[in-house]
């Protein structure tokens, strides 16, 4: 065996030297620096009586129990549009993909709704990571995302409509009620990734220009619940209040671990801003009750339109199943995007893009209206406490819809952050 | 004799089938988003390939090629990060989320295309030299070995993902434009890269058994098979395990590199702990100890698992698992082992074939 035949030594070179011409024949495409270049948009398959859209959530991972509740709400929306006609006159078929909770595997699936499927519009995503790796996909395609999760803002996309809260409808508000409450001394704990990082640095700004201190600033990896040395630091630090970014499955261990540590929502209160009613039910109310949550929406927020989600959800969705912000925003976008489209009379997404300034919705958070510069959407911001039954109530609210400013340019402490 | 100039044939015919679907057959029947995944799947074969020298011949379970794979990937997508910046700006990224007003030191070599290259099979292979001498000198043998892989990945992606201002952290860096010049938005030029890296996986898939047939090849299995024999026949198996070791690390870090152009994104989820099972999956499945069957089972089952969630978004987890205990628990030796039977049954009267098969309780 050990020595190989000369004759397929020589075939081989023959057969790398003819790929090597092939590769090398190849004609070549354009240069990065010519001009319209990625002047392609995709193609919409509005054909027949329907017009798909897609769903993109992690229906798999780490995130599926937290991503699935905002497939469910988007899957409300359009039976509901359906049921009175659907957009245009044409049914809206939903194509769903699942992201797996892996980032590469968005960017993959975005890739074949835009160029496999044709769909006039896409919505989901929910960490920051993933929208992260499918913006490039549809600023490329010229094709719409709806995003319906809080985020930490410092992004604009022209192929992203935000219908969650960024930071100055959400982080700050919360700052400016624990300020108001006196809390004078914050520690941050948070996951491992985009958002609590670049969050915490925003909360570090505001702490700078706001005369007040950060004790400690902790990050576990997504996913971890080894929460013991964190709750330790935490209690030694003898803060007023911690500003909670964990994600998902890591907050049930951390409240296990704070309360074990002794700590408690009177002693020093926590306010978490990933963590609603789905969450909560999966913590323990135990754990949770009376902590601080900070949201655009809760389940009982009044309102006549909130009351028709809620029901129709529960209907949909069983009775035990509470409907939460990122859910609502979900639920919330496909009407947005449905009001921006009749209003353009076109799927055509500059279209709908240039018709969406204005546009309202009387959504179950109450009165949201899109700003069509940044394409966020102004959100009224709702501090709530976790009650014994596991709903939040709310506590404080802005009064009223907050213009989104997702580059923070309002505030001259944020100067420095982008 | 006879039986060897009927494999090389053999291989030889495989190699030019192989050839005629990738270059032909394939850029004719798919679509631009079919075949842009294919590059994909055929960049987790390239891994497989090192896979196949490193386990199915080396005995060495390498659960942390994602280490390798990484390596090469980050070298590429910061090359390419640089160049789409443009001379004299940051990336968007470090702008975003960096309080850096210039490039971090570790970053400038890789605004050179050629270092950036060198270094997207280099660096890798470098690594894995300086832990395989520690490691295999020190004899760290079987599960040890997994083990140690596997915390390396899993280490290296925690640091990955902490470094947010200089690595991207989470996201890792994503929305990559240009390759060298050319647009990646142009289909033709995502075409392009289809093609190296096609051309690129049959040229180490030639290399590769150009190595598993000669002398080396041999002291390899041996070495796999029976290590104190052949220690005491003078040779020294901890340098024949480097060879194998660094060999697989720059095959993974030349696959990573040229991940990167096709997808357009290299990220801490691609290189942990997950993937890097999946690596070896892939061979496993095809069978580890074929180049063949390592090759084509990461192609299939990278093939499947788009397929299976595409037409099942909600169900396709259990299938895929369905499929790997089905292929471990019935064909230990992979997909590869059914050929050698089904070619067995139906030549009883050939002299015994000595089927390229590892039995399971050797593996680790």
């Amino acid at each position: 065996m050990s020595s190989v035949p000369s004759i397929h030594r020589r075939r081989l070179l023959a057969g790398t030297a003819a790929l090597a011409a092939v590769v090398a024949l190849s004609a070549c495409g354009a240069k990065t620096d010519a001009a319209g270049s990625s002047d392609k948009a995709a193609k919409i398959d509005s054909s027949g009586d329907t017009v798909k859209v897609g769903l993109l959530n992690s229906l798999s991972g780490t995130m599926a129990i937290s991503e699935v509740t905002v497939r469910n709400s988007l899957q409300l929306a359009i039976a509901e549009i359906n049921a009175k006609g659907g957009v245009l006159g044409k049914k809206i078929k939903p194509i769903s993909e699942d992201g797996a909770s892996d980032w590469p595997t968005f960017a993959e699936k975005a890739t074949k709704l835009i160029k496999e499927d044709g769909v006039a519009a896409t919505f989901g995503c929910w960490t920051s990571a993933s929208r992260k790796a499918v913006k490039p996909v549809f600023e490329k395609n010229k094709s719409l995302l709806f995003y319906p999760v809080q985020y930490e803002g410092l992004e604009e996309s022209p192929y992203i409509f935000y219908t969650g809260a960024t930071t100055n409808q959400q982080i700050i508000p919360a700052l400016d009620y624990l300020k108001s409450q006196g809390k004078k001394k914050l520690y941050l704990v948070g996951s491992d990734y985009v958002f609590p990082r670049t969050a915490n640095k925003e909360i570090k700004a505001y702490a700078k220009a706001n005369g007040m201190t950060i004790l400690g600033e902790d990050y576990a990896p997504l996913g971890s619940t080894e929460f013991s040395t964190i709750a330790n630091k935490v209690k030694a630090s003898k803060a007023d209040a911690v500003f909670n970014t964990l994600n998902g499955d890591s907050n049930v261990a951390f409240f296990k671990e704070y309360k074990s540590a002794g700590l408690s929502a009177a002693t020093m209160p926590v306010v978490s801003v990933s963590i609603a009613e789905e969450e909560v039910k999966s913590i323990g109310t135990q754990y949770l009750e009376g902590q601080l949550t900070a949201w655009n929406y809760y389940q009982t927020t009044p309102g006549a339109a909130n009351t028709t989600f809620v029901k129709a959800y529960k209907a949909k969705y069983g009775a035990d199943k509470p409907t939460s912000d990122p859910m609502e925003a979900a639920y919330t976008s496909v009407y947005l995007w449905k009001a921006m489209v009749e209003k353009a009379k076109s799927f055509d997404p500059e279209k709908v893009k240039a018709a969406s300034d204005g546009i309202t919705f009387d959504a179950p958070e109450g009165l949201v209206t899109v700003d069509g510069a940044s394409q966020h959407i102004y959100k009224t911001a709702r501090i709530g406490k976790v009650g014994s039954d596991g709903l939040i109530e709310q506590v404080w609210d802005s009064g009223k819809p907050i213009k989104p400013d997702p580059f923070l340019k309002g505030y001259p402490w944020a100067a420095g952050l982008s | 004799m006879n039986l060897l100039k009927g494999r090389s044939a053999r291989a030889a015919a495989g190699f030019a089938a192989a050839a005629v679907v990738l270059f032909a057959v394939a850029p004719l029947m798919l679509s631009d988003f079919r075949l842009g995944l294919l590059a994909k799947y055929l960049c987790t074969a390239m891994v497989a390939v090192g896979i196949c020298l490193a386990w199915g011949r080396g005995g060495l379970l390498t659960l942390g090629q994602g280490v390798f794979f990484g390596l090469g990937g980050y070298a590429m997508a910061m090359h390419l990060k640089i160049a789409d910046a443009g001379p004299g700006n940051l990336p968007d990224f470090m702008q975003l989320y960096g309080t850096a007003t210039e490039l971090p030191w570790w970053w400038q070599p890789f605004a050179n295309p050629l270092f950036a290259i060198a270094a997207t099979v280099l660096l890798p292979m470098t690594v894995a030299a300086l832990l395989g001498l520690f490691i295999f000198r020190r004899r760290v043998k079987g599960a040890y070995f997994a083990i140690l892989s596997q915390a390396l990945a899993a280490a290296f992606a925690i640091w990955l993902i902490g470094q947010q201002a200089t690595t991207g952290g989470t996201n890792g860096l994503t929305d990559i434009q240009g390759f060298f010049g050319y647009s990646l938005d142009d289909p033709v030029n995502q075409r392009m890269v289809y093609f190296v890296i096609a051309a690129v996986l049959l040229l180490l898939i030639a290399l590769a058994r150009q190595l598993i047939q000669s002398r080396y090849g041999e002291l390899l299995v041996a070495v796999r098979d029976s290590e104190e024999r052949v220690r005491f026949l003078g040779y020294d198996p901890a340098n024949v395990k480097l060879v194998a070791y660094v060999v697989a690390a720059g095959m993974a870090g030349l696959a990573g590199a040229l991940f990167v152009p096709a997808v357009g994104i290299i990220s801490p989820a691609l290189i942990g702990i997950v993937p890097s099972i999946e690596f070896v999956i892939g061979a496993a499945v095809g069978g580890r100890a074929s180049l063949a069957g390592a090759v084509l089972g990461a192609v299939a089952v990278a093939w499947a698992k788009t397929t299976l969630s595409e037409e099942f978004p909600a169900a396709w987890t259990y299938f895929q698992g369905l499929l790997f205990i089905v292929a471990l628990a019935f064909l230990p030796g992979g997909l590869a082992s059914l050929a050698v039977y089904v070619r067995r049954r139906g030549a009883p009267k050939a002299p015994e074939q000595k089927a390229p098969v590892v039995p399971v309780g050797e593996a680790a």
